[in-house]
C-alpha cells in the first residue's frame, strides 16, 4: 500500500501537532474498522447487487482510511507507515466509536449500524471540507461525495425495513434498540477533540448533533419507525476503551502481518 | 409474501453525454429506485456511466426468433436500400 502525493502538514506547536495526530488516527480507526466490518459481507450478501453495494462501501471507507493513516503517519514523523498504524497496533491503541466495531448480525443490525454511522460521517466532512487543516479538508471533500451515497443508500434500506413485512419490522427495531445506545458517542467530544474544537480544527459537534437529528428524524418518519429518546450513550471507544468485539476483529485484521511480519503480496 | 423474488430490470448506461444509452446487462430489485441504486453499484464501478436507465423486463417486448427468416432475409438482396451510391466530401468525417 505505498502512494506518492504530497501531504500539507499544518504549521502547529508540537502539542497540537499531537493532537491533530490523535484526531486523524481515530478517524482513520473508525473508517478502517467499518470496512472491515462490511468486508465480512463479501459472499454472503442477501442478494447479488447488496453483496457488491456492501463491497464498493466497504472499499470507499478503505481508501478513506488509507489516506488518513498516510496524513497521520506525516504527522507523527517517526517513519512509521500506514501499514504499521494499521497492522501493527493492539485493541487498546485503536480509538474507533463503539459503534462501527459492533458485529454485523443480521442484514437490519448491519443496515442500521450503517445508517447511524453514515449520517455522522457524511455531516462531519461537511464541515471538515471548509476546516483550516488543508489536507483533512482535501481528504473530506473527495469522501464526502462518497458518504452521500453511502447516507442515501443505508436511508432507502432502513425505510423498506421499517416499511416493509412484519418480520423486516420487527428486525429493524431489534437492531435499533441494540445499536443507538452507541450513538452518542459519536458526537460526544474526547479532551483530544474539545482541544482540537477550541482552535478550530474539529468542527462543534453541537451543530453536527442537530443536523444528524433532523437526518435521522426525517428518515424514521418514512420509515414509520420510533426515534428512541432518552437512551444512555454508551463511550469508551474514542479513548481505547472498547468492546471484547474489537479483539477478534483486529485477530482477523491483522493475522497477516502479525504471523510473516513485513510480508507484501 | 407470495413473491420470493424481487422482478428482474433490464440496465442501460450512457458512457458519455452526447452518446446513447446502451444495455449493459440485468438485475433484480424491488422497485425502479432500487434498480437504479444497484445499477450504480453493478454497472458503474470502473467509470462506465454518467446517466442510468432502468426498465423492468416483463415491458421489454422482443421478436420471435422463429420469425427471422421472415423478418430479414429480404432485405439481404436489396442493397439500394443502403446510401452507398451518393459521394461523401471529404470533409465530412465520422459517417
Amino acid at each position: 500500500m505505498q502512494d506518492t502525493h504530497t501531504i500539507l502538514l499544518p504549521e502547529v506547536t508540537p502539542e497540537v501537532r499531537q493532537q491533530l495526530f490523535d484526531y486523524v488516527l481515530q478517524l482513520a480507526d473508525t473508517s478502517l474498522i467499518l470496512a472491515h466490518r462490511l468486508s465480512e459481507w463479501c459472499g454472503h450478501g442477501p442478494i447479488l447487487e447488496q453483496d457488491l453495494a456492501m463491497a464498493n462501501i466497504s472499499l470507499d471507507l478503505l481508501g478513506e482510511a488509507r489516506s488518513y493513516y498516510q496524513y497521520a503517519a506525516e504527522l507523527e514523523g517517526q517513519g512509521r507507515t500506514e501499514d504499521d498504524l494499521a497492522y501493527l497496533r493492539s485493541a487498546v491503541q485503536y480509538r474507533n466509536p463503539l459503534l462501527v466495531e459492533q458485529p454485523n448480525g443480521d442484514f437490519a443490525h448491519t443496515i442500521v449500524r450503517q445508517f447511524l454511522y453514515d449520517a455522522f460521517h457524511y455531516h462531519l466532512l461537511v464541515q471538515l471540507q471548509t476546516g483550516p487543516d488543508r489536507q483533512l479538508a482535501a481528504i473530506a471533500e473527495k469522501s464526502v461525495k462518497e458518504a452521500a451515497y453511502h447516507v442515501k443508500w443505508s436511508a432507502e434500506w432502513v425505510i423498506r425495513l421499517g416499511d416493509g413485512t412484519d418480520e423486516s419490522r420487527r428486525r429493524v427495531e431489534t437492531a435499533i434498540n441494540a445499536l443507538w445506545r452507541y450513538q452518542g458517542e459519536l458526537t460526544t467530544p474526547t479532551p483530544t477533540e474539545q482541544a482540537l474544537q477550541a482552535v478550530g480544527f474539529v468542527p462543534g459537534y453541537a451543530a453536527i448533533q442537530q443536523q444528524i437529528d433532523q437526518h435521522v428524524a426525517r428518515v424514521f418518519e418514512e420509515a414509520t419507525l420510533a426515534v428512541p429518546q432518552g437512551v444512555f450513550a454508551q463511550k469508551g471507544g474514542k479513548t481505547g476503551r472498547h468492546s471484547e468485539h474489537l479483539g477478534y476483529l483486529l485477530t482477523e485484521l491483522q493475522y497477516m502481518q502479525r504471523a510473516y511480519p513485513g510480508m507484501k503480496w | 409474501m407470495s413473491q420470493k423474488e424481487w422482478p428482474l430490470w433490464e440496465v442501460f448506461i450512457r458512457s458519455k453525454q452526447g452518446l446513447d444509452h446502451k444495455h449493459v446487462g440485468s438485475l433484480h430489485a424491488a422497485d425502479a429506485e432500487m434498480a437504479i441504486q444497484n445499477a450504480r453499484d453493478v454497472y458503474t464501478r470502473r467509470l462506465e456511466g454518467v446517466s442510468i436507465w432502468v426498465v423492468e423486463s416483463k415491458h421489454v417486448h422482443a421478436s420471435n426468433p422463429d420469425d427471422a427468416a421472415a423478418f430479414y432475409e429480404p432485405a439481404n438482396d436489396k442493397i439500394y436500400r443502403h446510401p452507398t451510391f451518393y459521394t461523401v466530401p471529404d470533409s465530412i468525417k465520422h459517417m
